[in-house]
């Protein structure tokens, strides 16, 4: 097991004035054993520096570092990790035991050992009974398991997971996040996981890498990340509604810097009967809540109520007080987080 | 069509049976003259319908050679469809192979001029032996190569058209596999023979039977290059039989064309299952 250290890593395409930049000087480290979640919207550059680290894309200035190893000039398979990809990557031809065995067969791992390390892979995959047959005759949570069953058998130092729940169903989705929630625990392997789903992520991480247009936003624990957002960015991707942003609230009232944005979440404004003056626009009925999309002058809010309170009608007016402690102030031209004084 | 309406069924019957009868009826003739003897077939007026019983005698001077009414010689045909054989699974293999590294070449490496190289095998396409017959005659018999195998399969092995075939369906492998082979630790020939090679099988199996005949069926080719008749191919010993003489003896003629039409068509009916896939599936 190692840990992984990104240190001012850049990727661009191209060269010279007209190169496409797509990663601004990363730096990160991850400790040994550690499960880290790379989490943002598409074409932020989160698969581009997952595959930095696997050796699939070069690394165009600053160095990665697996286990106190410079790894920058290493093959992929020199780097001592392996990769589950979002389609799975398996080989159409190969029989679920031989998509395992490949990279060991490679490696001249002998074939006893081979033997052995696929029995064991494929008990704690449950895929026992699947070792004879081709991808093609395997569901896509199989097809799932088979590769994360070909990352374990190569034993490496890290692991890497880009989007590999993205091809599953809902529930399946929901099931094989905690069977790699298991499988960490019992093999303590570092892990880096790539995914735009913030949920995947939340659950997932031991701590969390925000990413915005090639940047890291934030890095933190799930808990850090949800209740001190490092930026607005931040704010709006991460928790479900997003965080509600006022660039005109009354911040005097709450202890604000003049000018800044203030940040509360959906779920931190109490109904009270009397408080801001929000007109309900639309209702969204979850079963256990009900988010109330409402404005406020040109301010767009919405708030979490749960099942038990009556909703507003629609186009009425009613009144909500943030709670004092959960508020959030964003600097509105840089979007950094300003600590409250 | 899902329309079911008597009419239209039996328009596109007999539509259907016209064209068997078209393609079927020159052959049905051939089979019939064959086992006839010469005699009759100068003799039935305007042609016999009715298979004769010279069955085995006109198969064994067809095929063994023998002594025509004059005295002559007809070659024998086995020797011929041997030479036609050799050549047709020489140029077959070394098509498929050359096309195989150089699509796999083209698609998978970086190399500088990578796509002048790959429009240069694309402009050939519009160069076929017929065309450029004049030079390469003149390169083959400075290299000594005339009448010999190398002669009548190497012109022939170079092929715009399975390249292109090979690079289409190496495009359509996906990346990750690629990745996913790099990780593993295979190098690109490892990842070629292991992966490549087996993916492609359907359409090398297409090319084959495709190759296959066309290596088969080369005539112009042949007739340039081989002076000697140990070198000739069955397709021209056909016109051979026929040229010259006044009187052709037809039965031996026909004879020879069925046997020169078995080995194709075999090749078509044991492969015919791999073929179709290798023209329709995209399973990967």
């Amino acid at each position: 097991m190692a840990s992984i250290t990104l240190k001012n890593v850049v990727k661009r395409y191209g060269k010279g004035p007209s190169a496409n930049q797509v990663i601004h000087g990363v730096n990160a480290d991850i400790k040994d054993g550690e499960f880290v979640v790379i989490v943002g919207p598409s074409g932020c550059g989160k698969s581009t520096l997952l595959r930095m680290v696997a050796g699939l894309e070069e690394i165009s200035e600053g160095d990665i570092s697996i286990g106190n190893r410079v790894v920058n000039k290493l093959e992929p398979s020199e780097r001592d990790i392996a990769m589950v990809f979002q389609n799975y990557a398996l080989y159409p031809h190969m029989s679920v035991f031989d998509n395992m065995a490949y990279g060991l067969k490679i490696a001249k791992v002998p074939v006893a050992e081979i033997k052995t390390r696929v029995d064991k892979a494929a008990k704690i995959l449950e895929l026992g009974a699947l070792l004879a047959r081709k991808p093609r005759e395997l569901s896509g949570g199989q097809r799932q398991r088979v590769a994360m069953g070909r990352a374990i058998v190569r034993q490496p130092q890290v692991f890497l997971f880009d989007e590999p729940l993205s091809n599953l169903d809902a529930k399946l989705r929901a099931q094989t996040r905690l069977e790699i929630q298991k499988l960490h625990r019992e093999l303590g392997i570092t892990s880096l996981f790539v995914t735009h789903d913030q949920v995947e992520a939340m659950t997932l991480a031991e701590r969390m890498i925000v990413m915005n247009a090639g940047r890291m936003e934030q890095f933190g624990t799930p808990e850090e990340v949800y209740q001190r957002p490092a930026s607005t960015f931040v704010a709006s991707f991460i928790g479900s509604p997003p965080m509600n942003l006022l660039k005109n609230a009354p911040n005097a009232q709450f202890g604000g810097a003049p000018g800044a944005t203030l940040g509360i979440r959906p779920e931190h404004l109490d109904v009270t009967p009397s408080g801001w003056p929000l007109l309900v626009e639309a209702i969204e009925t979850l079963g256990a809540e009900r988010l109330v999309y409402s404005s406020m002058g040109n301010e767009q809010l919405i708030v979490r109520i749960d099942e038990q309170h009556t909703p507003p009608a629609i186009g009425s007016t009613f009144h909500v007080t943030p709670r004092a402690d959960r508020l959030h102030w964003f600097d509105s031209t840089s979007g950094k987080r300003i600590e409250p004084r | 069509m899902i329309e079911r309406r008597p009419v239209a069924t039996f328009i596109s019957h007999a539509v259907l049976i016209l064209g068997v009868l078209v393609v079927a009826f020159p052959l049905y003739l051939a089979l019939v003259a064959s086992t006839q003897t010469a005699e009759q077939i100068a003799q039935s007026n305007p042609v016999s319908m009715w298979p004769g019983s010279n069955f085995l005698e006109t198969y064994k001077l067809a095929l063994f050679g023998g002594e025509n009414a004059f005295g002559g010689k007809f070659p024998p045909a086995l020797p011929m469809m041997g030479i036609s054989l050799i050549s047709a699974l020489v140029i077959c293999f070394g098509k498929i192979s050359i096309s195989l590294l150089s699509a796999f070449a083209i698609v998978y490496f970086r190399f500088p001029f990578r796509n002048v190289v790959f429009w240069m095998i694309f402009v050939t396409l519009m160069l076929p032996v017929e065309v450029r017959i004049g030079p390469t005659y003149k390169v083959v018999s400075d290299l000594g190569m005339l009448n010999s195998y190398a002669g009548l399969t190497i012109p022939l092995i170079a092929s715009a058209t399975a390249t292109f075939l090979f690079r289409q369906f190496f495009l359509t492998v996906p990346d990750e596999l690629v990745e996913a082979a790099r990780i593993d630790g295979a190098g690109p020939m490892r990842f070629f023979w292991d992966v490549l090679l087996p993916l492609s099988k359907t359409s090398i199996a297409a090319l084959f039977v495709i190759q296959f005949i066309y290596g088969w069926n080369q005539y112009l080719w042949p007739l340039l290059i081989t002076t000697q008749e140990s070198m000739y191919p069955v397709v021209l010993g056909i016109k051979r039989l026929i040229a010259g003489e006044a009187y052709t003896e037809w039965n031996v003629v026909m004879a020879t064309a069925i046997l020169a039409m078995l080995p194709p068509a075999l090749v078509v009916m044991l492969m015919q299952k791999w073929f179709v896939k290798g023209l329709v599936d995209t399973e990967k």
